[in-house]
């Protein structure tokens, strides 16, 4: 059962959902109706070995090594982690450290692009292997921005069975639309997606779930859907996209406090890793590619599907450079993206979007030291009912044990406290120190 | 897409442009404390000039002095102590402002600054400025004049201004009205007979729109609730503290026989419950916690109207009722998600 009202908005039955959040401008307009389009091929790519989260990949090419499209580059037989393939026919230019958007150093493969590629389609060979092994091979993780190893996701503790399979369509971070995109252009892959990774889990349920600000993204699938999946539309609020959130706002249950999502018996998955995965088990194709949403500050903001590996640079210069007073760039959405210093980073497996923002609408870098006036605007915003001004405070103090006792672990590093402060006092900042420090103690 | 867009030449290299980085959320709501504060003023702004039209110069001399006493104690005492300037965040514009509107017109000027010092002295900057307080630093003020000079506030002659010796629609003529205000005649007359010297319901009218006796911000209980409904309806204070505290006292009012409108509309309690009793920095933060504080408003100061001294007592019904919200932050703590299992 759905967990609060279902009410009537516009032309959709909306689902409400979670308590708390806030509704920053969507700021989508500029790339809604921009069609997905192939970014150009760059000259040189470079592909990090650990673009996930979990053990980093170990390349398996050499320097003047010749690579085709697809062929692995990289690769680790740890649990938790997933293949790096290569996108295009080249030779390899170098192995060498790469800043990615984290800040981490980490070991890289260059490749200089031939200029001529074929991007046919991959051939599907039936291997005989289990859809959690085709997904393994296929590099496939997260792509809503935390990149965990889907095949990970697919093996779920055995006293946990999983009941609904949730694809997450909700793409709450503001500028992004790279999801509603894909959700309107390729509904049938999203929804092949969703049915097979409901029948590798065992599950007996599919819900795409998606905010009510895409009502056209809802029918596309809703048609493509047929009885298989269900389309469930879901308040615009963000972040209604947070994992915790939207099971509470399809099934009505909360994850307990330190515990997966199976123990609820759902199983998030974003719609574009869905289509990863038809993609995979279909069509033969590994991750080599996504959808980039590039938008603000630039001449030509749109949605580009972005070989991995490709620059910001390039992929800035493509939608024709920076205009306007450039405030920030982002790595991802505004709200829970990565600042970057540097160009040279390479889209990765995570890389939604690169969002610029203007100087005018960027928050500030360095914070003042305004007390908080006990608005309680955080603790009205704060999705997991927490208190972040308290947080914030004893936090500021190094006080470890007044934050573990106000629950600092069960944040979930949204942003709301931080957006809606009217001091604007870095809360999420000092909330993630307290984590930290917590988790330092306690081991 | 536009054609200028398009034309728009391929670009070969692209440098990294000078820019700030920080950990997210990279952008933050429009409404930072000044703004708030700002919306505060704009929602008392059509009281005050009001009650400068209906009162003459005399409104505009206190008005004027409570702020700059407020500000410039604030801008003062940061100077002293050489700390960075806070009077842009506008709290203490905000705290003149209220103070002045809790006043009644004839309120001598040195006197309403001697409220303001130690609104923003007292009340504030000695606890480490905004933020920090426990009390509401306007009603600290208050407080402060009415204990000091206990009778200028309670027995003033109404002001005409402007309109000087025109009659208000069912006041009577105004030299029978001079001395006291409605609230005091009506808990005089309770006090004395048990009854009403007059019929409370033929107030409304004057209350709601055009009143002279009591303090500026009596003048129009209309505009109050207006800039109160405005300031919920912004989302910028919640509308369980002036709910729960209007209730209470209409309710109560009730029970005690007496008219739950007149005494809603008499007094301070619209200007409390609106606009000091919403003080962010001593209320609670959390909304059940928010409702109780109401309620909590409204029974102290129903309960100290009809069986205390003192008709006036809003004043004193909010600041009790801000020393126990660190108590009832304690006692309404928000249930953190995924804590206690729901539906299975």
């Amino acid at each position: 059962m759905p967990a609060q009202g279902v009410v009537r908005r516009g032309a959709l039955l909306t689902n409400s959902g979670f308590r708390g959040g806030v509704h920053p401008h969507d700021r989508k307009a500029a790339t809604r109706n921009a069609s997905v389009t192939r970014a150009p091929v760059p000259a040189t790519l470079v592909i990090p070995m650990s673009q996930h989260l979990g053990a980093p990949c170990q390349p398996t090419v050499s320097k003047g090594d010749r690579v085709v499209r697809g062929q692995v580059i990289g690769t680790v037989e740890a649990m938790i982690s997933a293949p790096v393939h290569s996108p295009v026919a080249g030779e390899v230019l170098a192995i060498r450290p790469q800043i990615v958007a984290s800040g981490q150093r980490v070991m890289a493969v260059e490749i200089t692009c031939d200029p001529e590629q074929d991007f046919s389609a991959f051939e599907s060979v039936d291997t005989g292997q289990s859809v959690k092994d085709v997904v393994r091979s296929a590099g496939i993780v997260g792509l809503g921005g935390a990149a965990f190893p889907t095949s990970v996701k697919l093996s779920p503790p055995k006293d946990m069975p999983i009941h609904t399979v949730i694809l997450n369509g909700c793409e709450c971070e503001p500028f992004l639309t790279c999801d509603h995109r894909l959700m309107l252009e390729a509904p049938a892959r999203v929804i092949a997606g969703a049915s097979i990774i409901r029948d590798a889990v065992g599950a007996s349920r599919a819900v795409v779930g998606v905010e009510d600000n895409k009502p056209d993204a809802v029918t596309a699938l809703r048609e493509a859907a047929g009885d298989n999946v269900e389309v469930l539309a879901l308040k615009t609020r963000y972040p209604q996209g947070a994992e915790k959130q939207l099971i509470y706002a399809v099934l009505g249950t909360e994850v307990p406090h330190g515990k997966l999502p199976a123990a609820a018996g759902a199983l998030v998955q974003n719609v574009g890793t869905a289509a990863a995965v038809a993609d995979a088990v279909e069509a033969g194709k590994p991750l080599i590619e996504r959808i980039v949403t590039v938008t603000g500050n630039v001449a030509r903001p749109g949605n580009y599907l972005t070989l991995l590996g490709t620059s910001f640079e390039a992929l800035i210069a493509h939608a024709g450079g920076f205009v306007g007073d450039v405030g920030r760039v982002i790595a991802g959405g505004p709200m829970t993206g990565m600042g970057v210093s540097d160009l040279s980073l390479p889209v990765v497996k995570g890389t939604s979007g690169v969002v610029v923002l203007d100087a005018s609408e960027t928050a500030p870098a360095v914070y003042g030291d305004q007390a908080c006036i006990r608005c309680g605007r955080c603790t009205d915003a704060c999705p997991m009912g927490l208190r972040p001004f308290s947080l914030g405070i004893y936090a500021n103090r190094s006080d470890w044990k007044r934050t573990e006792q106000l629950n600092a672990m069960d944040c979930i590093e949204c942003g709301c406290c931080s957006y809606v402060c009217p001091t604007r006092r870095p809360l999420v900042q000092l909330i993630r120190r307290a984590k930290s420090a917590q988790m330092a103690r306690g081991a | 897409m536009s054609s200028l867009l398009e034309s728009t030449p391929p670009v070969e290299r692209i440098d990294m442009p000078r820019t700030t980085i920080a950990a997210s959320p990279h952008i933050v709501a429009s409404e930072d404390c000044t703004r708030i504060m700002l919306w505060v003023v704009a929602a008392l702004a059509p009281t005050a000039l009001w009650a400068a039209y209906n009162m003459g110069w005399i409104a505009v001399i206190l008005l004027v002095s409570c702020i700059a006493s407020a500000v410039g104690t604030e801008f003062g005492l940061n100077y002293l102590a050489k700390k960075p300037q806070t009077i842009g965040d506008g709290s203490a514009l905000v705290t003149g402002l209220l103070l002045a509107l809790s006043l009644p017109p004839r309120t001598p000027w040195w006197m309403a600054a001697v409220g303001g010092f130690t609104a923003i002295a007292l009340a504030k900057m000695i606890f480490g400025g905004l933020g920090w307080n426990l009390f509401n630093p306007a009603l600290v003020g208050r407080a402060i004049i009415v204990m000091s000079w206990a009778g200028v506030l309670s027995s003033q002659s109404v002001p005409g201004g402007w309109y000087r010796g025109i009659n208000v629609a069912g006041t009577g003529t105004l030299d029978a009205i001079s001395g006291a205000t409605r609230l005091a005649i009506a808990a005089a007359d309770r006090t004395a007979s048990g009854a009403y010297g007059f019929d409370l319901s033929s107030q409304y009218v004057p209350l709601l729109f055009r009143n002279l006796e009591g303090s500026l911000g009596e003048v129009s209980g209309a505009l109050l609730i207006a800039g109160g409904v405005f300031l919920i309806l912004k989302g910028i204070i919640d509308w369980r503290i002036p709910a729960g505290y209007i209730g209470t006292v209409a309710l109560m009012s009730w029970a005690f026989g007496s008219d739950p409108v007149f005494n809603v509309l008499a007094g301070g309690v619209l200007l409390g419950a609106f606009f000091m009793a919403t003080d962010y920095v001593t209320s609670p933060m959390t909304r059940a916690g928010r409702l109780i504080f109401g309620i909590g408003c409204g029974v102290f100061n129903v309960t100290t109207r009809f069986f205390g001294p003192m008709p006036e007592t809003t004043t004193f019904a909010i600041l009790f009722m801000n020393g126990l919200s660190p108590l009832i932050d304690r006692a309404f703590v928000p249930r953190t998600f995924g804590w206690v299992k729901r539906n299975g």
